[in-house]
């Protein structure tokens, strides 16, 4: 017991020693939560640049039309009901023959199937990724939440252009909508 | 060393030491802590083991016969998350109490108290995940990887759930800033980084994982309860949100995680193998570099497990290439083990025959996992029972035959007694084969494609199921003669000389055994 006060010195040295150390690794354990979240908004980011994830714009895109009548590309429809929304909703046509370049405009048919009012919006996608930035809508119900009274039916327009730079192997683009009861619309508060 | 033993006595009257519960709530000694890790581990191998014996009971014909569907899910969910935060990962971290201060010289964990609070963290994190079983709704029944939106289906369990991986993960952390922090500041003199042991090496790298991911996991679970209870949309579709990301930011933690619960057991591996063979540890530079590779690897090749979700050409391709970048520092460690052995003048003890088990089985598991990198042909293996298989043979015989191997190498140290040696190598016979029985045919299920996580199958996947439940309980039923045979050496068994084994390499074997309450007070001299 006689080297105990030499050891307390000892101690006294190395705990500042390890008081840095711990300070740097709680430090980077800090850090790491941070970027668990900061993964959030740079995928946000790496979906719209890529179109990963079949992310397409949710605002309405300005467009000049440069058609390239030399190239067919079928489009497909797709509804889908988010959770369990009380509304029948489904596209007027399911496929249209398209040439890039071109604008075009089908609709959706969605009823409200309560009784009382309701408002919804859709998310929409695109499959596959590669196509999704070069499908653009320059108007569509997507854009703001639809109000409806009780038991309304109502068509709801899209008008959408293909980029001529599809890449060549694309010829079919598949345009899904799932609609969901709420306000909010997608990746905006509007 | 006979100074250190007159020494402890008095030493302890100093301290004033309390007996009993008391004890062990306060200590902050490295050895009772690593000890109540360990036990704790090996309660938790036992509820988990429980849960695993209900799925394969389940599973033994089908249709439904004991369980229902709901009750099944929470099971297998339930299971994995106990045998990763419950028993593997703790036992990993007792063994780190044990032994790294005793291989690097050190008196004690460079920061006691918090090694205390990190331990005594996780009874009550336990408590709160079983009690979920109770709760309106169950426990959580999505699997352990909780992707939403199923997860967010859970009944009022999902926030306790949540909060209990909260506790795991700060214990963990906690844990792992302890290891650095005994590693970097506390060795011995003259012992430098490439002449620290190899269990210390792994441990050391394991350590800055866990403190890299885990807070990563607190980050995505925390994302969910915000998304169930405070109205975030993060991965809601409907709010501009995206479920894949979940998956993107779980797996970021997910796949480190699983080379945490492999890196320690490669370390022990490395201790065991030199002993038995008689030889110095063959390429010793070349296995840290190894470990070091498959770490940094291991941040890169998270998309794997979620190639099906649909991902660009070059994604895929970057992730199995990635992914089949990390057979080589494996194979490297493989190649290394059995060239230690090569020539050597080998025994064939209980900790050998695990380790030997470890690297024959483990490799089969490398390999399924292999075929699973590839990208065309996991659109087939995927969620299918070959996953099971694959990761089950690195988790079991792999992550658990090490644990086993380590404690039956060590235990004489601990304890102070052999174990019996008999009963040692009975207990390695039955689980090397019910582990084989039990996993081995569940390659031929999921390649006939039958899924995973479903109470019931079709009739042709009859035989294999009711091989592997077989050897579900062998496997399950022998791991009680483990725990007879630890408790047996505790209580009493022959003697065992400070070197235990036959001219052991490293500083745990100059103590004596069984390791005094206090060791290293004055460090040894490294040459």
């Amino acid at each position: 017991m006689s080297e105990r006060p030499e050891v307390k010195t000892d101690e006294q040295a190395t705990t500042s020693g390890h008081r840095s150390l711990v300070g740097k690794l709680l430090l980077m354990a800090g850090g790491m939560f941070a970027f668990g979240f900061a993964l959030v908004p740079l995928y946000d980011v790496f979906c719209e640049v890529t179109g990963f994830g079949g992310r397409t714009n949710t605002e309405a895109a300005v467009v000049v039309e440069r058609p390239d009548e030399s190239r067919t590309v079928t489009v497909e429809f797709v509804a889908t009901l988010g959770g369990f929304a009380p509304w029948d909703f489904e596209p007027a046509v399911t496929t249209m023959e398209v040439h890039p370049g071109r604008l075009y405009q089908t609709h959706y048919v969605a009823r409200n199937r309560t009784s009382g009012e309701l408002t919804g919006h859709a998310v929409p996608s695109v499959a596959p990724g590669s196509a999704a930035r070069h499908f653009q809508k320059t108007e569509c119900f997507c854009f703001t939440p639809q109000a409806f009274h009780p038991d309304e039916e109502r068509d709801m327009p899209v008008v959408f252009i293909i980029d001529p730079n599809l890449p060549r192997h694309v010829d079919r683009v598949t345009l899904s909508y799932t609609f969901f009861a709420g306000q909010t619309v997608a990746g905006r508060t509007n | 060393m006979s100074n250190t033993v007159t020494q402890a006595p008095a030493h302890d009257d100093h301290h004033e030491a309390p007996k009993g519960l008391v004890r062990w709530l306060t200590t902050t000694n490295h050895k009772d802590i690593g000890t109540m890790y360990l036990l704790f581990a090996l309660l938790m191998f036992f509820v988990g083991g429980a849960m695993a014996l209900i799925i394969r009971l389940e599973l033994f014909q089908p249709g439904l016969q004991y369980v229902q569907p709901e009750f099944f899910n929470q099971m297998t969910t339930m299971h994995a998350l106990i045998m990763i935060f419950g028993a593997v990962m703790p036992a990993f971290v007792g063994l780190a109490n044990w032994m790294i201060p005793l291989q690097i010289g050190a008196p004690d964990m460079a920061l006691p108290r918090m090694n205390n609070f990190s331990f005594w963290i996780l009874p009550f994190a336990f408590t709160l995940l079983l009690s979920t079983l109770f709760m309106p709704g169950g426990g959580p029944a999505s699997g352990w990887t909780l992707y939403p939106p199923l997860v967010q289906q859970t009944g009022d369990a999902l926030p306790f759930v949540i909060l209990a991986i909260h506790l795991m993960g700060i214990s963990s952390i906690m844990g792992a800033i302890n290891v650095v922090v005994t590693i970097m500041n506390m060795r011995a003199p003259g012992m430098t980084l490439l002449k620290m042991p190899l269990f210390t090496w792994t441990w050391l790298i394991t350590a800055y994982l866990l403190i890299a991911v885990m807070p990563v996991l607190a980050g995505a679970v925390t994302m969910l309860l915000t998304d169930q209870f405070f109205g975030t949309t993060f991965f809601h579709a409907a709010g501009g949100g995206d479920p894949v990301m979940y998956q993107h930011i779980f797996w970021f933690f997910g796949h480190p995680e699983v080379y945490i619960m492999i890196l320690p057991a490669f370390g022990i591996i490395s201790e065991i193998i030199p002993t038995f063979a008689r030889k110095p540890l063959f390429g010793y530079d070349a296995m840290v570099y190894a470990t070091a590779s498959i770490a940094f690897l291991s941040f890169i090749v998270w998309a794997h497990h979620m190639f099906t979700v649909g991902m660009p050409l070059a994604g895929q391709l970057f992730f199995m290439f990635a992914t089949m970048l990390i057979a080589v520092p494996t194979g490297v460690k493989v190649f290394n083990w059995t060239a230690t052995m090569w020539r050597g003048a080998m025994t064939f003890e209980t900790p050998m025959l695990f380790a030997i088990a470890f690297l024959f089985l483990f490799t089969i598991g490398g390999f399924s996992g292999l075929m699973l990198s590839i990208v065309p042909a996991d659109y087939q293996y995927h969620d299918s029972y070959f996953v099971v298989a694959h990761f089950h043979y690195v988790l079991v015989p792999g992550a658990v035959f090490a644990i086993m191997a380590g404690v039956y190498y060590w235990l004489p140290k601990w304890t102070g007694h052999m174990y019996d040696e008999t009963l040692g190598k009975i207990h390695f016979w039955l689980s090397v084969i019910g582990v084989n029985v039990t996993f081995f045919p569940q390659h031929f299920l999921g390649l006939a494609g039958m899924p995973r996580r479903i109470p019931d199958y079709a009739t042709q996947f009859a035989n294999f199921n009711m091989m592997s439940s077989i050897g579900a309980f062998i496997f399950g039923l022998s791991q009680l003669m483990f725990v007879y045979i630890i408790f047996k050496a505790i209580r009493g068994g022959a003697k065992a000389t400070a070197e235990v084994w036959d001219s052991p390499k490293g500083l745990e074997w100059t103590v004596p055994s069984p390791a005094p309450h206090h060791t290293f007070d004055e460090a040894p001299q490294v040459k």
